[in-house]
Parts: structure tokens; C-alpha cells; sequence
């Protein structure tokens, strides 16, 4: 079995004036390709800077990460910027969609800087807009619509440079437990095709949609097992 | 890409109308104050440039009483140490190309009923020569009528308009100087402005000896205050001051130590002094010009660093989904730069407007030339990348994680 995300012995410090303050504590974790993982755990137990080191956007102070197996500790500025642009999908909780842009535009924007020419940019961002169901959308401003459809449109730019993982931190945390539900489902049906997620939350309802549970606590993983009912249904 | 980058930097400026205007209202400000100062420092050095080809070339202009004198006393008229003997013995040195001893005065003149008061040159026809002056109309008096000091008259432009109108043709017809009738026989070519501002069209030329004899007669005969000598070449002009010099002071008996009753101007070097003068001139007018153009620079960059404040967070997201340091920095870089080359092309509009303002206002030459408008568009370039760098390499350094949490 080939995993998506291999992380051996990650140690993470912070500098403080106080000197460095740690906040992973040799951290180890595989994830397969097709995974669906939630992790939990309370605010300051590292899992945001854990998911910030999956995400490429930081480098962990030792250890190795390998991702879709390459080493990618050691990687130029540069690679990792490619790495988020083709391999993974970030989706936030804060949307984090470009006000001034119209959908269209902000879902085509990974592909501005993989260089696909306008037209083919169009095409697949308009693609899965459909498929997160706001075809009828396109030119509108995300201040236009509500905040699950803005996470949608999230979801449509983590998604159209097909990557293998998509990487969401509380991607439900501003919604309503009914946005919620559907934007989980949404999550669900794209982890059925094949593509590997790991969530970040402190919901446990949001938590069960997962396959996995893995729950940080002071810097560590204290708890990491699969949940029963998600079991039973993929298979 | 470059294409999306340049589109989106248009959409940038299109989210704060306002505060994009004002920035490139500097921009706009300082070409136009270029494009409008280089016009008229261009203009003066055309018109010196003129009125230095209108005078002729390699000139000295030899007079009489000594050198250095104070206004005060070469005004009291003493006697006129030159005449037309030394113009003669010049004329054969080396070097030499040509002589004209003149006399000047001014005269009232009527044809019909109208009256003019202009200035009378009395001369010989090298004059025209050394002047490289040419007649339009007619021909200009010979040699012959310089021995029988015939009575008649080129004239220039500004008199032919003043006395005969448009409408009739002045050879051939008979005006009155001084009350003695003189005949027409040439229009001289306009000349424009002499280089003190003179106009040289408002002149009446004769032969030397009818304005001695016939005009202004009661001087020494043969005597004049000054002469004109044009050296064969730029070359030739040391050698022939020299000589003159030398040539005058024996024909004169000047002994050795004191001072000469002549003086001897290159009017060529005076005359380069002046266009100098003005090239110098329209250069501090483009400095001083610069200056603005440099603050409409620091205007950019600094409404580029509030950009890049403001935009911390879209700057994170764009680092997020796979935007590399130099796409971040080719982004700011682009919207600085579209920014000064707007402000450019309207300050070039402004200028060029501003230079026809001031042209027909003024009645100043104000010339805009291509040179000048490539310069003011390099240069506003270079300054809007120049100072759009800073804000856009920091805008690309930004660490996308705290970017992400900028609020």
C-alpha cells in the first residue's frame, strides 16, 4: 500500500523570547491513498501547525515528510509552491475567496499560476462549478451568495487542478449544522472517488463523517483509529 | 499568465478608482512638466539656432574706437578710425572671404501715402555674401552703383509689408528716404530675429557710398564704424583675427603696448555662447521638471505599499493555492507599472497641450519633439518599476501562513 502522506518523527519549535517553544513533539503518521481523516483536538495541541506542515505552507524543524512519496522537506520555495498548486486542495474555514473576483474566476485561479491558457481555465472551472452545484453562479461575487455556497466554491478551486489530497481546516466552522451536513456530503461523495482527505475539527458529529480519528494533544497524537460505522459503509 | 497578471492589475486599479487617479496625478503631473519644460527649452534652442544661421557664418565684426571702452565713451561719437581702405586690405588677406565695410542710421521712409521709420544700412553688395543673404525679388545693386552712389534700395520684408501692403509689387517702384527718392530694385528674403531680438526684416539696404553722400552726409568720406569680415572657415577664424589685428594696428600706426583704436568680435563665438547659454538653460528646466517626475515615483510606491497592507490576506490565499514568490512579485510589479505608464501617456497628452498653450499664448516656440517623448516614457517606465520593486518583493516574501491569518 503506497501512502499520500508519510510523516516520520516530525518535531516542530517555535522561536519565542523565551527561546524555542515546541509545539510537535515527534509526531509519525501515514495516510493512504483514499483516506478520509479527521483530526481533532483542542485548540494548541498542534494540530493547525501539523496541518500547515501537510499543506506545504511550513517546514517542521526535524523530522521527514513525504508526500505522494517525495521527500518534501528539503524542497525549494518554488517546488513546494507547485506542490500546493497541483497536488494539494486547500479548503478553509474562513473561505478565503477573492471578493473582487466573480466565481468563475476565483475557482480558475490555481490554474492562472499552472499556466493553462484562459479558455481551458474557464472550461474546468466552469466543469466543477456544475459539479459542486453552482453552474448557475458563475459570474456572480462570492459576497452575492451564502456561506455554504461560498464554501462550495472553495471546494470547486481546491478541486480543478485535480489533486490527490485535499487538506480542510474546520471547513465547517462558520456554517450552520444543516450547511454543515451538506457540505459534508459534498466531502463524502469526493473521498468516494478516490480522492485522500484530512479535516481539521473539534466537532465530533463532523468527526463520523471520517473514516479515521486521529486526536492531537500537547504536540503529540494520543489517539488514532478507524471509526466502525464509515468502516462498514466503504466497504 | 502574463496576460491574466496584466488583467488582474487592471482589476486592482479599477477597485479604488480614486486612490489609482490620485497616484497617477503624480505621474501624469511630472511627464507633463517634462514633456512641457524639454518643449520649451527645445523651442528657445531652435530659435537661437535660427537667428544664428540667419546672421551667416565665421563672422567678425571689426570696429571702430578701442576695445573695452566704456558705453559711455564710444557713444560720444568720436571719429570713425575705420574706412573703406582697410575693408580693401582685408579683403586681401589670407583667409579672408569677404569684407563689407557699412554705415547704419535710420531714416523715415514713404511710398504713397505710407510712412515708415526704419533702419538704413549703407554697404557693399559682399554684404549680402557674408550675411548669406538672398533677394526674393529683383537683384541686388552692383559695384557700379557703388562708384556712382545711384540711388537705390534693397528692401526687407516687415518695410516692403508696411509701405507697399500686399497687394502691389515693390520693384521697380520709387519710395522717399529722407525726402530723396530712391528706386526699389530687390525684397530681401525674411531673416526673422537677430539674437537680440532685433527684427532683421526691418531694414533698407544701400550702397555704402549714396548712404554716405546722400543720406548721412556729414562725415569723413570713406569712413565707417564697422565692417563685417567673414573667414573662409571655422579653421581659419584665429588666424584671420590675428591678422586683421596686426594688419590694422600698422595701417593705423599703432605703436607696440598701446591700445588699438579698433576692436575686432568674433561674432561666431558670441553667438555659440548664447545657443549654449540656451542648451544649458533647457536642460536645467528638464532637471527641475525631473524632480516632480521623481515624486510622482515615491507616490506610487508608497500607495503600492498600502496596497500590499491591505491585501495581505489575498496575497496568503494566492500563496495557498500554488502562486511562487516571483508570480506574487510580477503581480505588484505589473500594477506599479501599469500605473505610471497610464499616468505617462495622459502627463504626454497633458504636455503636448500644455506646450500649445504656452505657444500660442506666449508666442514662445515651444517645440515637443519624439526624442523627447521616448525619454519622458523610458523614464516614467523606470520609475515605475524602480519604485515598485520594494513593495512587490515584500508583498512576494510574505510568510503565507501569517498572511492567511492577516485580518
Amino acid at each position: 500500500m503506497s501512502y499520500v502522506i508519510e510523516v516520520r518523527q516530525i518535531y516542530k519549535d517555535y522561536q519565542t523570547a523565551a527561546g524555542a517553544f515546541p509545539v510537535l513533539k515527534d509526531v509519525n503518521l501515514a495516510i493512504e491513498r483514499g483516506d478520509y481523516v479527521a483530526i481533532m483536538g483542542p485548540s494548541g495541541s498542534g494540530k493547525s501547525t501539523f496541518m500547515n506542515i501537510l499543506g506545504c505552507l511550513d517546514r517542521p524543524t526535524a523530522g521527514e515528510y513525504f508526500l505522494d512519496g517525495h521527500q518534501v522537506s528539503q524542497l525549494s520555495g518554488n517546488a513546494l509552491a507547485q506542490l500546493r498548486n497541483k497536488t494539494i486542495g486547500f479548503v478553509f474555514q474562513g473561505f478565503n475567496l477573492l471578493a473582487r473576483s466573480n466565481l468563475l474566476d476565483n475557482v480558475s485561479l490555481p490554474l492562472v499560476y499552472s499556466g493553462v491558457d484562459k479558455k481551458s481555465r474557464h472550461e474546468r472551472a466552469e466543469q466543477v462549478l456544475i459539479k459542486v452545484g453552482l453552474g448557475n453562479y458563475l459570474n456572480s461575487r462570492p459576497s452575492q451568495i451564502s456561506g455554504g455556497q461560498q464554501q462550495r466554491v472553495a471546494i470547486a478551486r481546491a478541486l480543478v487542478n485535480e489533486p490527490r489530497l485535499i487538506l480542510a481546516d474546520e471547513p465547517t466552522g462558520n456554517l450552520d449544522s444543516k450547511t454543515s451536513e451538506e457540505i459534508m456530503q459534498l466531502f463524502d461523495s469526493l473521498n468516494q472517488e478516490g480522492i485522500s482527505i484530512v479535516l481539521v475539527t473539534h466537532e465530533t458529529d463532523i468527526a463520523e463523517h471520517a473514516k479515521r480519528q486521529v486526536r492531537f494533544l500537547d504536540g503529540k497524537i494520543v489517539h488514532d483509529s478507524y471509526v466502525e460505522s464509515a468502516v462498514m459503509e466503504a466497504s | 499568465m502574463f496576460t491574466a497578471m496584466l488583467g488582474e492589475a487592471w482589476h486592482a486599479m479599477g477597485a479604488n478608482r480614486m486612490r489609482t487617479f490620485l497616484t497617477m496625478l503624480g505621474m501624469m503631473i511630472g511627464v507633463g512638466a517634462v514633456v512641457m519644460m524639454m518643449a520649451i527649452g527645445e523651442g528657445a534652442q531652435q530659435s537661437i539656432k535660427k537667428s544664428i544661421s540667419s546672421m551667416g557664418s565665421n563672422l567678425f565684426i571689426v570696429l571702430s574706437g578701442p576695445p573695452n571702452t566704456a558705453a559711455a565713451r564710444s557713444a560720444t561719437g568720436n571719429a570713425l578710425s575705420l574706412n573703406v581702405k582697410d575693408a580693401d586690405a582685408i579683403a586681401e588677406l589670407d583667409g579672408v572671404a569677404g569684407v563689407a565695410p557699412t554705415t547704419m542710421g535710420s531714416a523715415q521712409v514713404i511710398y504713397a501715402g505710407n510712412n515708415w521709420n526704419t533702419s538704413i544700412i549703407g554697404t557693399t553688395p559682399s554684404y549680402m555674401e557674408i550675411r548669406d543673404w538672398v533677394i526674393d525679388d529683383g537683384y541686388v545693386f552692383s559695384n557700379s552703383d557703388m562708384r556712382s552712389a545711384t540711388r537705390v534700395a534693397l528692401i526687407g520684408k516687415t518695410v516692403a509689408d508696411n509701405l507697399f501692403g500686399d497687394d502691389t509689387d515693390p520693384v521697380g517702384k520709387t519710395i522717399r528716404i529722407k525726402q530723396s527718392p530712391f528706386l526699389v530694385v530687390g525684397v530681401l528674403n525674411p531673416k526673422g530675429q537677430s539674437l537680440d531680438g532685433r527684427d532683421q526684416d526691418d531694414t533698407i539696404i544701400v550702397p555704402l557710398t549714396t548712404a554716405q553722400r546722400k543720406l548721412f552726409g556729414n562725415q569723413v568720406p570713406g569712413s565707417v564704424r564697422m565692417m563685417m569680415v567673414q573667414a573662409e572657415s571655422d579653421k581659419a577664424m584665429p588666424q584671420a583675427e590675428e591678422d586683421i589685428n596686426n594688419l590694422l594696428r600698422q595701417r593705423h600706426n599703432i605703436r607696440e603696448g598701446s591700445d588699438s583704436d579698433f576692436s575686432v568680435r568674433n561674432l561666431t563665438a558670441i553667438a555659440n555662447t548664447a545657443a549654449e547659454t540656451t542648451r544649458t538653460m533647457a536642460l536645467l528646466l528638464g532637471a527641475i521638471a525631473s524632480i516632480s517626475l521623481l515624486v510622482g515615483g515615491i507616490g506610487i510606491m508608497n500607495i503600492m505599499l498600502v496596497s500590499v497592507t491591505e491585501r495581505t490576506r489575498e496575497i496568503g490565499i494566492r500563496m495557498a493555492i500554488g502562486a511562487r514568490e516571483r508570480d506574487i512579485l510580477l503581480q505588484f510589479l505589473l500594477e506599479a507599472f501599469v500605473i505610471s505608464i497610464v499616468g505617462c501617456v495622459i502627463g504626454i497628452l497633458i504636455g503636448v497641450g500644455g506646450a500649445m498653450l504656452v505657444k500660442s499664448f506666449t508666442g514662445t516656440d515651444a517645440v515637443v519633439t519624439t526624442q523627447s517623448i521616448t525619454l519622458a516614457f523610458a523614464v516614467a517606465a523606470s520609475v515605475g518599476i524602480f519604485f515598485g520593486f520594494y513593495p512587490a518583493r515584500k508583498a512576494a516574501r510574505l510568510n503565507p501562513i501569517e498572511a492567511l491569518r492577516y485580518q
